[in-house]
């Protein structure tokens, strides 16, 4: 129906993936800008191309997955789960024992990327699988607490399995993004390394102002994550709106009601942990070889209230949501940081800013006035990144109070300002 | 008594003595959590909130003690005749004061708007008060240990051949004389219509009842007893060096005492602060020596405790079962 976005003649095309013109062509748009932002060709935002932005950007692609996942399984399926830190780390070890290089002190076959990726993802699933009659028989927030539990329980085992998890304050390093046949030969991909992308592609060229041949090992990172994010997205989103995932939705909303419809809630909450576990494993393992090299203590109860911080913030049960609160959630501690160094130069050197610079941050041990101790994070006074942590608090209570449906709310309600403009209504 | 030291005699290695002393501490260890779990407990009765920031809370309460105790030394630089237990008693109940207070300004601030919300949405609210809450009293408290001053120390009491360190014994009465208040308390007025509330929140409010004030005094009595837990766990032979960024994980360990309890029941607080204690106490002192368990699995055996009662009951061992509406 042109002209009449919101005009759905039968089901199948309500459920479509892009079901409007709108969003086919936004679609499009935001893949090119993704595709353009690293190479240093989009105007003014060409230093999102830098190593540093790369990083935290690959970072944020990584933690989307997770994201992604814990989505399915608390803002579709309605489980809450704080153990997701619990199966990122399972996907990780896995990971890591498979594709890991043998020591004296750890185990690792050195099998290639495309055995331990995918490994990562169904050992945490069958983990997840395990998990998930304690889901079927405990439920609501008794079940937040067993998932808590688990948390605890993995950080003991990672703290003792040394032969697996490595030192626990020194951890070990896993293996990389590099696609090869077997294991001990060259890689046919390096998704790490400096160079051009592909041997292939060496020669095409075709756009003159981006240089594809000397592509920046970060760069190249970014394009493996993005395209395997784009396709878990796209996976969770098919899930989403199709038989399983409204089964799910089905047992969030009135479970007894779901089976009494003839949804078998045993076997939706299985597989609603299995599907987000896989999720999960695979953004472990991901995550830990982007880092490098992770200790045990880092798969703590933080970094499962962070992927629940995003789904709230994002707006739990929206693909799109999900992908703003991981950006969001992120991206944050970076322009908290910026923003402090810049208040800190404005109070030394005197600006528009300085008395905010004056009241927010403390300079030094005579100063005695600022909530942010910077650049010198001695003395009493948060360090910037206490203050991040303290921020991502408020954040979620912010978000809470103030915009239950999260980003996803802000941009709906921003969206139908604009679609009935000039009218309110 | 006697039964159980026979067969512990009989059966465990290291025989009656060391039983008896892990029975000790293991109850000891208990009341402490109980003392967590039930501050946590008031809170969700009144409030339907689970509090996240409980452990928080607690470190919170035990740094305020170490600074109106140890640094500024109030009330006891106006009061400089008197003995300094009764000064450190002071400076003591001022902090719980304080995080009472705290505990009344947090729930006017970011649980009243949320009323009628989730149960769930709540419960993400208190995750990020913790994380605030932990955050700057570790800033406080400069990363490190510092030590609450108290009057106990390090010194024992031999009972036969029980060895009870004072701090233990100070839980114990301090918990049964909190016990024996809140028994009290929840026969007064305001106790009923704390119960009322806790019971249906709308009923309530149509007798009259301010529901509002209800839960500030829910919140300002669970912060006060996580203060309570917090300074218990924070002295010897606990935390001998005081309170530290660890405190707030060993305060987490009290939520399988309130799972195990059951969310909503006082009574199983205590019993599930006491078998927690219990078991953790015996699994560090029987179960230590076995290699392969490698370190720290007496931290993990409340979490173990917790899964295992759930799976056999889903709501605890005295929790109501929800009811559930088709």
């Amino acid at each position: 129906m042109r002209g009449r976005p919101n005009l759905y003649t039968n089901y199948s095309s309500e459920m479509g993936l892009f079901p409007s013109t709108t969003k086919k062509v936004s679609m499009v748009l935001l893949a090119v800008i993704a595709i353009l932002a690293p190479l240093h060709a989009l105007p003014y935002f060409g230093f999102l191309g830098d190593g540093a932005w790369m990083v935290l950007i690959n970072k944020a692609l990584v933690y989307a997955i997770a994201a992604l996942g814990l989505n399915l399984l608390t803002g579709v399926a309605g489980q809450v789960s704080l153990g997701h830190a619990f199966f990122m780390a399972v996907g990780a070890y896995t990971a890591v024992v498979l594709g890991g290089e043998a020591g004296n002190t750890v185990w690792g076959l050195g099998l290639p990327m495309w055995i331990w990726l995918p490994a990562a993802g169904i050992v945490a699933a069958l983990v997840g699988v395990l998990i998930a009659p304690t889901a079927v028989r405990v439920r609501g927030l008794y079940l937040a607490f067993v998932t808590l539990g688990l948390v605890f329980i993995g950080l003991y085992l990672w703290r003792n399995l040394g032969k697996i998890a490595g030192g626990p304050t020194t951890g070990r390093p896993w293996p990389e993004l590099e696609f090869s046949l077997w294991r001990n030969m060259d890689p046919i991909i390096s998704f790490t390394s400096d160079g051009p992308l592909w041997w292939w592609l060496k020669p095409v060229n075709l756009l003159p102002w981006v240089h594809i041949e000397e592509m920046d090992g970060e760069v190249k990172t970014y394009f493996f994550v993005l395209v395997l994010m784009a396709i878990l997205a796209l996976l969770g989103k098919n899930i989403m709106r199709t038989r399983i995932g409204r089964s799910w939705a089905a047992i969030r909303d009135r479970d007894i009601a779901a089976e009494v419809m003839g949804v078998p809630e045993a076997k939706g909450k299985t597989q609603a942990f299995g599907i987000s576990s896989f999720y999960a494993g695979i953004a472990g393992a991901v995550l830990a070889s982007v880092v490098g090299r992770i200790i045990p203590e880092s798969w703590d109860i933080f970094l499962s209230v962070e992927f629940v911080a995003i789904i709230l913030i994002g707006g739990a049960g929206t693909v799109v949501g999900t992908l703003m609160g991981t950006f969001f959630v992120v991206l944050t501690p970076r322009i908290v940081e910026n923003v402090t160094g810049f208040l800190a130069t404005q109070a030394t050197e005197g600006g528009p800013f300085a008395w905010l610079g004056k009241l927010f941050v403390r300079s030094g041990p005579d100063d005695w006035i600022g909530i942010v101790s910077y650049p010198d994070a001695a003395g009493p006074g948060l360090s910037v990144a206490q203050l991040n942590i303290v921020l991502f608090g408020v954040l979620i209570i912010v978000f809470l109070i103030a915009e239950p449906l999260g980003l996803y709310g802000i941009w709906l309600r921003v969206r139908n300002y604009w679609k009935g403009w000039p009218f309110t209504y | 008594m006697i039964a159980i030291g026979v067969i512990g005699q009989a059966v465990v290695p290291g025989g009656f003595d060391k039983f008896i002393n892990a029975l000790g501490s293991g109850i000891a260890l208990g009341a402490i959590y109980a003392l967590l779990a039930l501050g946590f407990v008031i809170i969700f009765k009144a409030t339907q909130v689970v509090n996240f920031a409980h452990g928080a809370i607690a470190a919170l309460g035990a740094y305020l003690v170490s600074y109106f105790a140890v640094t500024v030394n109030i009330p006891g630089r106006w009061i400089t005749g008197a003995p300094d237990w009764l000064q450190w008693m002071l400076s003591a109940l001022i902090a719980v004061a304080a995080t009472a207070l705290i505990g009344m300004i947090i729930e006017r601030i970011t649980i009243r708007p949320m009323i009628g919300e989730p149960l769930f949405a709540v419960a993400m609210i208190t995750l990020g008060l913790d994380l605030i809450i932990r955050t700057i009293s570790n800033d406080l408290m400069d990363n490190t240990n510092t030590g609450l001053g108290d009057p106990w120390g390090v010194s024992f009491v031999d009972i036969g051949p029980l060895r009870m360190a004072n701090t233990q014994i100070a839980t114990l009465v301090i918990t049964v004389i909190v016990v024996i208040l809140l028994a009290l308390f929840f026969r007064s007025r305001t106790g009923v219509a704390v119960r009322a509330t806790a019971f249906d929140q709308e009923a309530a409010m149509a007798q009259g009842i301010s529901v509002g004030k209800v839960f500030a005094i829910a919140w300002g009595i669970g912060a006060a007893l996580a203060a309570l837990g917090g300074i218990f766990s924070s002295v010897a032979p606990r935390g001998a060096a005081g309170v530290s960024p660890f405190t707030a994980l060993v305060a987490f360990r009290a939520f399988p005492a309130v799972i195990i309890g059951g969310l909503d029941s006082i009574v199983g607080a205590i019993v599930g602060g006491l078998i927690i204690g219990i078991a953790e106490v015996f699994a560090g002192s029987y179960l230590g020596q076995i290699s392969w368990l490698g370190n720290g699995f007496a931290g993990i055996v409340p979490w173990l405790a917790m899964m295992v009662v759930l799976l056999v009951k889903p709501y605890g061992l005295f929790g109501t079962e929800e009811i559930r509406r088709v």
